[in-house]
């Protein structure tokens, strides 16, 4: 009787303890997107033409056609740039967009395309053994990565920045974090920037971006640092709570990551960004994605072939 | 080794939070487990409920999920401006605890009962007969699975990391941001936590063999 007793009390605890926990995370990134794609009055999607009867001369896109195929790396945890939707599992967001047009271009429809979510600690791993065909996710170009993966692009230019609540008064810029909490994510790059003791930053490390942005709401922290393009995706998704402060601090040039020593592929894939710079989609797929977030349309850079 | 060598003073800092953290927590959940255990075996009934529930409710709740509450939830509602690393040391120790007084539970189980009746008909009290009679003679049997418990608790302290506090395996999320292979840098980190765990069963090898009596 005893042991029936405290199973129950014990059975009630853990779902009180889950209640709260889960509690605490609704109102992460997602549950609720101001204006999603496709909706009246936002802007439409472009859509994309599927290339015929294509032939380059790599041999991931070879074996991608071989296998029916194309298996494209990206995020999911992230509003207007990589999201997994997940109960309807439908990605959306300007990375996804971006990785469908260059997949049309290859001749693949949405059908073939088979989509895998690759954490940021395991992209060069994911993308030097194979597993992905090639990888579109807030992904930063620079000479170390240089080394392990081959970069298409870049399609975007972002750079670190603060989220902050709207409001947030004495925050402003990089200048004004002295002493404040700022969060970020073990081991990223902006997590390192903002650790430099010329920011005087108090840091907070956490797994996701979401819980960052959980603990800015609930006034933990007073900040969020990472790239802009991000932060705006968050800010999206909390109408009227949250504002990037508009200040980029640090350039982060996004590329298409893929298989180091796939140089045809890596040709392609520039000249089908080109091409769509050039013919409006891609400013078509911004207004329809980041665009929702009131950040103003900036052209892309130029592509950087080598 | 470049990867090691190059980044050195950040696997270090690393190395020192799991031990640091690991430390901590072991001091919580030995004294509460100690503590909970006594609870479980004494003669009143509150008590024994509480150390009951604990031991329910924490050794059954994922550690992940422990984290979460101790980090998102405790600070809301008590002690707010508690550090990262006081949050997730009370978590990893209370959770640990649970197990430790399990153990010590088992151990003092195998303490014949004529032990203690014996400690009672002298005129001891239920703590002398505990610290003086039953404890001692339980600790020779605890020390195999209490060692287990806490090269468990070294390892489990990873998580942490996802919690602000600087340990080992966030060195790793370090490396794979500035785009360093995998595999060398989880050869690294597992050894540096090999370092740990050895040190630990050592020192529980040593008390061990201090410890022994013929019986």
């Amino acid at each position: 009787m005893k042991l029936r007793q405290s199973a129950a009390f014990a059975a009630i605890a853990v779902l009180a303890l889950t209640a709260t926990a889960c509690g605490g995370k609704s109102g992460s990134a997602g549950d609720k997107q101001a204006a999603k794609p496709g909706q009246s009055g936002a802007p439409q999607l472009p859509t994309y033409t599927v290339a015929k009867d294509v032939t380059v001369d790599s041999p991931t896109f070879k074996a991608a056609k071989a296998r029916g195929k194309l298996i494209i790396g990206s995020k999911a945890d992230q509003p207007y740039l990589g999201f997994e939707d997940q109960s309807t599992k439908v990605r959306s967001g300007f990375d996804v967009e971006i990785a469908k047009m260059i997949a049309a271009d290859l001749g693949f429809t949405d059908k073939q395309i088979e989509w895998k979510t690759v954490d940021s600690g395991i992209r060069e791993t994911a993308i030097s053994k194979g597993q992905v065909d090639y990888y579109v996710g807030t992904y930063t170009i620079n000479d170390k990565r240089k080394k392990l993966v081959g970069f298409a692009g870049p399609y975007y230019k972002a750079g670190a920045d603060l989220l902050v609540r709207k409001d947030e008064t004495s925050i402003t810029d990089k200048s004004t974090v002295k002493g404040k909490k700022v969060c970020s994510i073990v081991g990223s790059t902006p997590l390192q920037e903002i650790k430099k003791p010329e920011y005087g930053a108090k840091v907070v490390e956490l797994a996701k971006y979401s819980d960052c942005v959980q603990q800015l709401l609930t006034k933990q922290v007073d900040a969020v640092t990472t790239d802009d393009s991000i932060l705006k995706g968050y800010a999206a998704a909390n109408p009227g709570k949250l504002k990037v402060t508009g200040h980029p601090f640090t350039q982060e040039p996004y590329g298409v990551g893929m298989n180091k020593d796939d140089k045809a592929l890596r040709d392609f894939v520039n000249t089908s960004i080109e091409k769509h710079v050039q013919d409006g989609t891609y400013k078509k797929i911004y207004e329809a994605t980041l665009g929702l977030s009131d950040a103003k349309y900036v052209a892309p850079p130029a592509v950087q072939r080598y | 080794m470049n990867v090691l060598l190059d980044n050195f003073s950040e696997f270090r800092d690393g190395f020192i939070g799991t031990v640091e953290i690991t430390a901590v927590s072991s001091v919580i959940a030995l004294v509460l487990g100690l503590l909970l255990a006594g609870f479980r075996v004494s003669p009143v009934p509150p008590l024994r409920f509480f150390g009951t529930a604990w031991v329910t409710l924490l050794r059954n709740t994922p550690l992940t999920l422990l984290f979460l509450v101790f980090f998102f939830v405790v600070p809301e509602i008590f002690f707010p401006g508690m550090s990262p690393f006081l949050l997730g040391s009370l978590a990893l120790g209370f959770y640990t605890a649970s197990f430790v007084c399990e153990t010590v539970r088992s151990g003092i189980n195998t303490v014949p009962l004529g032990q203690a009746e014996a400690a009672r008909s002298i005129g001891m009290t239920f703590t002398q007969t505990l610290r003086l009679i039953v404890l001692p003679q339980a600790t020779r049997t605890v020390i195999p699975p209490l060692s287990s418990i806490f090269i468990a608790l070294t390892k489990n302290s990873a998580i942490a990391g996802a919690f602000s506090v600087t340990e080992l395996f966030g060195w790793q999320k370090l490396m794979s941001d500035q785009g360093y292979d995998i595999v060398p840098v989880f050869v690294w980190v597992a050894l540096g936590y090999l370092v740990v765990t050895f040190a630990i069963s050592g020192a529980f090898r040593l008390l061990e063999s201090r410890m022994e009596v013929a019986r």
